[in-house]
This record gives C-alpha cells, sequence and structure tokens, in this order.
C-alpha cells in the first residue's frame, strides 16, 4: 500500500485557486451596470445560442464566466431553488441575497472537497420593483461573495473594465448611453472591436418579470435594437 | 421535505430536468392527498362556468365569479380565469381549493420550462402538461373533488388561437370553435351555438362571451349573473399574437350591463 504524499493545505488552496484563475481568465468577462430604470448586463459573445445570461426570477438575473457546463449546472440549481421557495412561500420570499448566498455556499464547498474547484465566476444582479434600486453580488470560485455598487465586472479583464468604467459610467444614464459605456469599456479593455454582443436588462418597467433579452441588429456592434418579450408582464 | 435556505444548493436535478412538478414530487413535496372513503361528500366551495372561444386572431375566455357550497353561495369575486403564461390562459371549474392551487403549479410549471430550457413549451406541450395534472387528481375525483380546467392559447407557430377542454380523467380535446365546463357550460354552449361564426372579431367574441355567462346563470343557480349593484363582473381574457390581455372592469361593465338589458 503506497502512503499518499503529504501536501500542506497552503500549497492545496493556492494550487487550487491558481488553477481555477488561469481558467477563468481564458473566458470572456461581462459586466453590470445600473442606469435610470434598471440594471444592463453586457458579455461579449459571438455565440446567440450558448447564454451567459439568462433570468433566474421575476427581478433577479444571473450572469456567469468561465466553463460552460459549470456555471450552466450552477444557473439551473439557482432556478430549481428560486422557483421552489416562490412556490412554496410567496414569490416575495426570493430574494437575490438568499441566493447569491446560497452560490457562495456551493462554490466554497466545492471548492475545498472536490479535487478539481469549478473554474466560474457569478454575477447575481436583482432591482426593486419600481427599478430604483439594485444589488450586485460578485462571486469567485472559492465561494468569495461581493457585494458591488454601480458597476461590476466579471471575468478575466475584470480590472482592466472596472478601470474603464470609472470613467465611463455616471448616475442616472439612460438605456442608450449605458449600453454605450459599457461597449466602449471592451473596446478599451480588449484593444479591439468585439466579435458578437450578449445584452439583456432588468428593467422596472417590465412589469412582474423584469428580465429581457436585447438583439443586436445584423451587424455586430450595431447599437440599433430591440428587446425581445421574452418575459412576462401579465402574469 | 422543504428545501433548505441555508447550505449548498441540491445540484442533482430530477429526471427530466426541465420539469418543476417533477422536481417538487422528487421531493415528496407534490400535493397529492390519499383521502380514505368518504361516506358523507364534503361540502367544499366550488367553481362553476367558465368557457372559451375562438375568433379571426385568437381565442377569449371568460368565467363567472360564483363559488358555491351546497346551495349557498361561499364566493362573490373568485377568480377562475388566470394567465398561464404570455400566450395562454387557464379556466377552471370544479373544487375551488384544488383547482387553483393546480393553476399556481402549472404556472410555476411553464416558467420553470422557459428559465431552464431558454425556449417556451409549444401550445400542444402546455395542454398534454395541464392533462396530466389533471389526470394527477383521479384519485380525489372519485371523491367527488373534481377539478375541469380549459386551456387557450396563441400557437406561435401556426399564428392562431387555439382552445382545449378536458375531462375528470385527463382527457384532453381539442376544440375548433368553442368549447365550455362547470354547471352551466351547456347552457353557455347552446348560446354559443346560435352566434358563433368563424370570422368574429375580438369585441364580438368578447360581447358573446359575456351573454353566454349571462344566459347560463339565467338557468343554472350555481352560475353568477353580473352583479352591477356591487360591481362584479366577469373575468374576460383575450390572447392573440400580442399576447395575453386581460379586458378592465371598464370595459366587461358596458358588455354586462347590454347583456343583462337583452335577456328576457
Amino acid at each position: 500500500m503506497t502512503i499518499p504524499f503529504y501536501v500542506a493545505p497552503e500549497q492545496l488552496v493556492r494550487d487550487k485557486a491558481e488553477f481555477a484563475r488561469k481558467g477563468i481568465a481564458r473566458g470572456r468577462s461581462i459586466i453590470a451596470v445600473d442606469y435610470a430604470n434598471g440594471l444592463l448586463m453586457l458579455a461579449e459573445n459571438p455565440s446567440t445560442a450558448l447564454h451567459k445570461i439568462s433570468e433566474v426570477y421575476d427581478r433577479i438575473a444571473f450572469a456567469g464566466v468561465g466553463k460552460y457546463n459549470e456555471f450552466e449546472t450552477l444557473r439551473k440549481a439557482g432556478i430549481r431553488q428560486a422557483d421552489l421557495m416562490g412556490y412554496l412561500y410567496s414569490r416575495d420570499d426570493v430574494t437575490a441575497m438568499g441566493l447569491a448566498t446560497q452560490f457562495a455556499q456551493t462554490l466554497g464547498v466545492i471548492f475545498t472537497r472536490d479535487p478539481k474547484p469549478f473554474e466560474v465566476e457569478l454575477l447575481i444582479a436583482e432591482i426593486s420593483a419600481d427599478g430604483s434600486e439594485h444589488r450586485l453580488f460578485r462571486i469567485t470560485y472559492d465561494g468569495t461573495l461581493y457585494d458591488e455598487r454601480n458597476f461590476v465586472a466579471i471575468g478575466g479583464k475584470s480590472e482592466q473594465l472596472t478601470s474603464a468604467l470609472e470613467e465611463l459610467w455616471s448616475p442616472e444614464m439612460d438605456l442608450d448611453s449605458a449600453l454605450e459605456a459599457a461597449q466602449e469599456a471592451f473596446r478599451q479593455a480588449e484593444g479591439r472591436d468585439s466579435e458578437g454582443w450578449e445584452a439583456a436588462i432588468l428593467d422596472g418597467t417590465n412589469g412582474r418579470r423584469a428580465f429581457r433579452r436585447i438583439d443586436f441588429g445584423p451587424e455586430a456592434g450595431s447599437t440599433t435594437r430591440v428587446t425581445s418579450p421574452e418575459g412576462d408582464d401579465t402574469v | 421535505m422543504n428545501p433548505s435556505r441555508n447550505g449548498p444548493l441540491p445540484m442533482d436535478a430530477p429526471s427530466p430536468g426541465s420539469s418543476f412538478t417533477d422536481l417538487l414530487d422528487s421531493m415528496g413535496a407534490l400535493p397529492t392527498l390519499n383521502l380514505p372513503a368518504a361516506e358523507k361528500a364534503l361540502s367544499v366551495p366550488e367553481g362553476t362556468t367558465v368557457l372559451a372561444l375562438r375568433y379571426g386572431d385568437g381565442v377569449v375566455m371568460a368565467g363567472d365569479r360564483r363559488a358555491t357550497e351546497g346551495h349557498l353561495v361561499a364566493h362573490r369575486r373568485i377568480r377562475k380565469v388566470f394567465p398561464a403564461d404570455r400566450f395562454s390562459a387557464v379556466a377552471v371549474a370544479g373544487t375551488a381549493g384544488l383547482a387553483i392551487d393546480m393553476v399556481r403549479l402549472f404556472q410555476v410549471e411553464l416558467e420553470h420550462y422557459e428559465k431552464i430550457e431558454g425556449v417556451r413549451l409549444s401550445l400542444e406541450g402546455k395542454a398534454s402538461f395541464l392533462a396530466r395534472l389533471v389526470r394527477n387528481q383521479l384519485p380525489l375525483a372519485f371523491q367527488g373533488l373534481v377539478v375541469v380546467p380549459m386551456f387557450a392559447g396563441y400557437d406561435e407557430s401556426e399564428g392562431t388561437g387555439r382552445l382545449y377542454s378536458f375531462d375528470v380523467v385527463g382527457g384532453r380535446y381539442e376544440e375548433i370553435d368553442f368549447g365550455s365546463t362547470g354547471s352551466g357550460s351547456r347552457l353557455a354552449k347552446s348560446y354559443l351555438r346560435t352566434v358563433y361564426r368563424d370570422d368574429l372579431t375580438a369585441d364580438e367574441a368578447s360581447a358573446y362571451a359575456v351573454n353566454a355567462l349571462v344566459s347560463a346563470s339565467q338557468e343554472d343557480t350555481a352560475t353568477g349573473g353580473p352583479d352591477l349593484k356591487r360591481g362584479i363582473y366577469p373575468n374576460v381574457v383575450r390572447i392573440d399574437a400580442g399576447g395575453f390581455e386581460e379586458l378592465a372592469d371598464e370595459v366587461v361593465a358596458p358588455l354586462a350591463e347590454q347583456a343583462v338589458e337583452d335577456i328576457r
């Protein structure tokens, strides 16, 4: 019988963290910015089929960077939890705070327990019923939870994007200027034009289900767009 | 078993992973009841007449507002017509408490599927699922606790309004013109049969829906007519290419007043 080599916990955590960070750095980033009636999430995503941003509950959205299958598993687990809570109790009892805590716990457990940590970083966004207030949570691969204000970036280029947004963002922007600012932040951080955008909003004027995707015109990077009626404002 | 608010998320999905009902079932939280054989039927509130009819661009669905308990009026303002999602509506007749819970589960199911899969179920798929929920109630139906829904919606792929009626064992029947369920359904259908055309406008269809309910309320005590004094009017909804829309009381009130006026 072979005795396993002793590895110091510091070393183990450092190795896992480095592994996860490398995986995340390979993926493209996502930013979320606050505007007058809600929140805009923008990702650089050449695919129109695989989404990085999606609806979790009435006024809560989810965005993930890193390995697609890993954040997709988390997204589905989040939707199941949100719908269960809302069905068993009340729709008002589902909050971004509660979900973000559970995502953080999940990632924390996986990071310490599993041989391979998840190579993902998550963003949980929520607006109030009238869209005037918002919450932004960022959760890293090891389950650390950050409460953010006004704007946030996740993924490999998050630092560059954040410093670009510090210049570009201003309070009470309308949706168009928020989108322009977000796209400009990507151009500055990446030093090139985008290969395709994926964008979605949580908007207080959309009724119960505040989430809408933004469809861009035929040429990528165009700001001519229509919001698709994905959500449901009647139920 | 209830889900935990704390601790990590359960990452294992039931199979198939996009059904909310199967998720509840896997946790043992699905509302199924196993009742002993009743010696005497329970007296619980029952919803009565609901109907739906197709018109040129879509479908109209309507329901009266009364729930009865035996010969008594249990509720005057109960709602029996509900949005199911952006392009469909569901109406229920029968044991009110079970029916309303079935609708709630159905609404969450459709939204859950849409969020998990990224696309909505087809109209046919939604109707099939509702049939399954009705069939799950079959043991209760033998105890006298019957729920019979109707389902109507706009079929986005066909570009037309469609409607389905159901029976107590979960049978699903597509109707090409109109349908109704509940105690006053035969009376409502008799009325609709005399006025129905294929090319009705949305306004005509809404007016006929209200007339049919008023007509049923004249002969069936369990169907509530419009209560003009208290301002209680039928629920009327329309679904067309623009999606679900509920008619406001201000729109339904003149229709109801006219219908009551026309009655002999």
